[in-house]
């Protein structure tokens, strides 16, 4: 289906199922009971782990297929989101035309950053890239300031042109939306206890982000995609068939700087509001570290890793130690103290601390991401359930991870 | 093909729905109340974003403690502090109408992303009612632009540029801090008074939003006194060494430098200063000074002996001694051992006019809460008689002039108050020039 094989057919489907139930997915614990500071299912947050998950899903078409490490990713998803924020000011609040220009100025810019930076690779080209973002973000962030808003960000003003929008009415400044269907519309579903959010904006970005990842998989399984592969297990012996790798690996750099400024305009689309800070390195190197800790590249384990670092930023960094003295209030008082004394440095703005532990734990013991962990724990299953298959399951590790 | 139907019901699946949702009434924000996150059980929530992590840390962590003390007194905990010197006596110590007041926190990092991120989730998780906290004016505008979008309130912590009532102000958005024009219109006197009236300043600026509105201010403030700017040079942010940009001060004719400079920014230029002999120079047959428009005792604790006399303004110091401050200090010290900040004082009274205000208004739809702070006057929260302007949604109230201290007794008594400068010394118009572009729109119930 789709010109997909079964497993890939499948791993889209699956991908989509998790889209449309993320809502129920993300919301285990009842509404009001203690663990419901654990519940990830509110808009912004599955807004933000859908965005992301584009945004590593590109960026793994650069690392995992090429082996190119970007350092300056960011700089595109910026680019992405003033191009869309001009968009809402001049043209119109619908996303659409946000969204296409937001792509086209990411893939020029990509253009123009990857002609340069690809001269070079491994560590210089690196080097290289994470030179132009931080040059994006110090321009962005004071010389530039009448494009983009210097430090306080570009955003949206009530006197506006907005051309093809007729004008605000009242004194508030209109919301994004499709076609008139605004982006933060949401519905509450009820059942007892639990208290589901369905989003316009979340299921928008849930269906590019499905495209995206389609996209990704046919690039993956392209005869385009096996010469990515070829420039990442040896250029030197590509170059000595003849070929030039230049224009491959350059299509990738784009290809990839696309899906940032897809990721940076969806973003602008659910909050009309582009900071300088998106292009720092730190923003960079979180997109690096979402792809190590999913796995690099395979297929779904960038969107995994997004959506597990996002969910620490989010949920994590929010427990401060009052909830932890409620949480062990059963405990007697010297105790409780004691306990939370000792998981205290791990919450809140320790957030980053427990984000690096994983982190090294993911690298030292699954090097292949969290994807590596799925198969391995898949691979048990299957030795159990039919001993007698064991040649399928010696095949299934044998697999690369996809 | 058994897969393939998996396929099929997967985008059937998808496709009903998105049409579920596209068809459905989009009836969740107006709730029955009318406006967003109207409190329902016998409890309000509250979010307290700020920054726990990143160059203002320390600052958002004196916030947190001044909001944790604010909420006692608000339930009734405590010894009530301000709330017994507030002129305004709506406030019993019941919570705020009646429902017990609790709070989420979050970390703004410091980053417009991060905070708006976490003001959202507040917001949609939590159902937090009003938003307050920030210690940096992109946080601030950035923050109050989402809470003017979802129908929240939103009182700014420590903001001093003046586009958080300026050019990028909001209905729903509240400031108490004072900003970069009245700390060079409160500076411009005291400077003129002792450095004299025929003087050549030097900027150094940081380059960012706060820095060009505080260069601004400074300028035009000390310009009308007399004095001639020579030179004005943009510092980058990130900037920790500044010996190439004093390098070329010395070589200028000027007598006074000038740093638009917070934080970080100006321990390291301040020391640079000093360590180059700036302040042991003659020029023109006259001494030659620095000057911090923007003072903070964090700040005056990293440069340590280098802020010796050095003149400056802020919002609030807690060595005051009117009945306000010190009913602040005693309950502030009690709980935690150590006199407040400047930050801790506007978050702890934001807090309280919120709260004042909802009682006032008899209730926390943002509109009717807008409504009560507009035009309010109040008095004994620590700054003396207070105006909240209802044009621009900004407070007035004195300016503290201060200097750095020859003799600090303690690790906290680094600043001398040199001169309360009278609140119509630094009132302008809501049309300056420096505040002017932007609207305040109407006020957002999120409905």
């Amino acid at each position: 289906m789709f010109g997909l094989n079964r497993k890939d057919a499948t791993l889209l489907a699956i991908v989509a199922a998790l889209i449309v139930f993320a809502p129920f997915i993300l919301n285990p614990f009842p509404a009001e009971s203690g663990w419901a500071q654990f519940n990830a299912g509110y808009p912004d947050l599955m807004q933000r782990f859908v965005i992301f998950g584009i945004f590593a899903i590109g960026f793994n078409i650069l690392f995992g297929l090429t082996g190119y490490l970007s350092f300056g990713h960011a700089a595109f998803l910026g680019v992405g989101s003033y191009a869309a924020v001009w968009m809402f000011k001049l043209l119109s609040m619908n996303v659409i035309p946000a969204i296409i220009l937001a792509v086209i100025t990411a893939g020029l810019f990509a253009l123009v950053i990857g002609y340069v930076s690809l001269r070079r690779s491994g560590i210089y080209f690196s080097i290289l890239t994470l030179a132009f973002a931080q040059m994006s973000f110090a321009l962005a962030y004071s010389v530039l300031t009448p494009i983009t808003g210097g430090e306080t960000g570009l955003q949206l003003a009530l006197d506006d042109p907005r051309i093809l929008d007729a004008a605000a009415a009242g004194g508030n400044i209109p919301v994004p939306s499709l076609f008139g269907m605004e982006m933060r519309d949401s519905v509450d579903l009820t059942f007892g206890a639990w208290v589901f959010t369905f989003n316009f904006g979340y299921y928008f970005c849930g269906l590019v982000m499905l495209i995206a990842f389609y996209l990704s998989i046919r690039i993956f399984r392209s005869p385009f995609g096996m010469m990515l592969r070829a420039v990442k297990s040896n250029q030197q012996r590509l170059n000595y068939t003849g070929l030039n790798p230049r224009p491959y690996t350059l299509a990738a750099f784009v290809i990839s700087g696309m899906y940032a400024g897809l990721a940076g305009g969806l973003m602008a689309s659910m909050d009309p509001l582009a900071g300088a800070e998106r292009m720092f390195w730190t923003a960079s190197g979180e997109v690096v570290l979402m792809t190590i800790l999913g796995g690099v590249g395979t297929l779904i384990g960038p969107v995994l890793g997004a959506g597990m670092i996002k969910y620490m930023e989010n949920i994590i960094s929010k427990i401060n130690s009052d909830i932890l003295h409620t949480w062990f209030a059963f405990l007697p008082d010297g105790l409780e103290d004691v306990v939370v004394g000792l998981i205290y440095p791990f919450i809140g703005k320790g957030w980053h601390l427990t984000l690096g532990i994983v982190f090294m734990l993911v690298v030292i013991f699954l090097p292949g991401g969290l994807v590596q962990g799925g198969q391995k724990i898949a691979a048990v299953f299957r030795r159990r359930s039919a001993n007698a298959g064991g040649a399928e399951a010696e095949a299934a590790k044998q697999n690369p991870a996809e | 093909m058994t897969k393939g139907n998996l396929t099929r019901r997967g985008v059937l699946k998808t496709g009903a729905v998105a049409g579920a949702g596209l068809t459905l009434p989009t009836y969740l924000r107006a709730q029955d109340s009318g406006f967003t996150n109207a409190p329902t059980g016998s409890t309000v929530t509250l979010g307290f974003n700020v920054p726990q992590s990143g160059p203002y840390a320390e600052e958002g962590a004196d916030e947190l403690r001044a909001y944790e003390l604010a909420v006692e007194h608000l339930n009734g905990e405590g010894d009530g502090g301000m709330m017994n010197t507030f002129s305004s006596k709506a406030l019993k110590g019941n919570g705020i109408l009646g429902k017990k007041v609790e709070y989420v926190t979050g970390d703004t990092q410091t980053k417009s992303d991060a905070a708006r991120a976490s003001a959202k989730s507040m917001i949609e998780k939590d159902g937090a009612v009003m938003i307050t906290g920030g210690s940096s004016s992109g946080v601030a505008v950035a923050v109050q632009a989402l809470c003017q979008e979802a129908g929240v309130i939103f009182m700014a912590g420590l903001t001093h540029s003046n586009d958080t009532t300026g050019k990028d102000k909001k209905a729903n958005g509240f400031r108490h801090f004072f900003n970069s024009y009245m700390s060079g219109a409160a500076l411009a006197p005291v400077l003129a008074a002792n450095y004299g009236k025929d003087r050549k300043a030097y900027h150094l600026t940081a380059d960012y939003n706060w820095g060009y509105t505080t260069e601004e201010a400074v300028k035009s403030s000390t310009e009308a006194m007399g004095w001639e700017t020579v030179g004005t040079v943009l510092t980058p942010l990130t900037q920790t060494d500044f010996s190439s940009y004093i390098t070329p001060v010395l070589q200028s004719d000027a007598d006074v430098l000038v740093l638009n400079h917070y934080g970080g920014n100006m321990v390291n230029s301040l020391t640079n200063a000093v360590q180059f002999g700036l302040r042991d120079r003659m020029v023109n047959g006259k001494q030659f000074e620095i000057v911090v428009p923007l003072y903070s005792r964090l700040m005056a604790k990293g440069a340590g002996e280098n802020v010796k006399g050095i003149f400056g303004s802020t919002n609030w110091h807690w060595s005051l001694q009117d009945e306000g401050s010190q009913a602040f200090v005693k309950s502030f010290g009690t709980k935690y051992g150590f006199p407040p900040s400047q930050a801790a004082h506007t978050c702890y009274v934001q807090a309280l006019l919120y709260a004042d205000a909802v009682e006032r208004a008899g209730s926390f739809a943002p509109c009717a809460v807008v409504e009560a702070l507009e035009g309010f006057e109040f008095d004994g929260m620590g700054n003396g008689p207070t105006l909240y302007r209802a044009e621009d949604h900004q407070c007035f109230k004195d300016v503290l002039v201060v200097k750095g201290k020859e003799n600090p007794e303690s690790e906290f008594d680094l600043l001398e108050i040199v001169e309360v400068t009278p609140v119509d010394q630094v009132k302008y118009a809501p049309d300056h020039p420096q505040f002017a572009g932007g609207a305040l729109g109407t006020c957002n119930n999120g409905a």
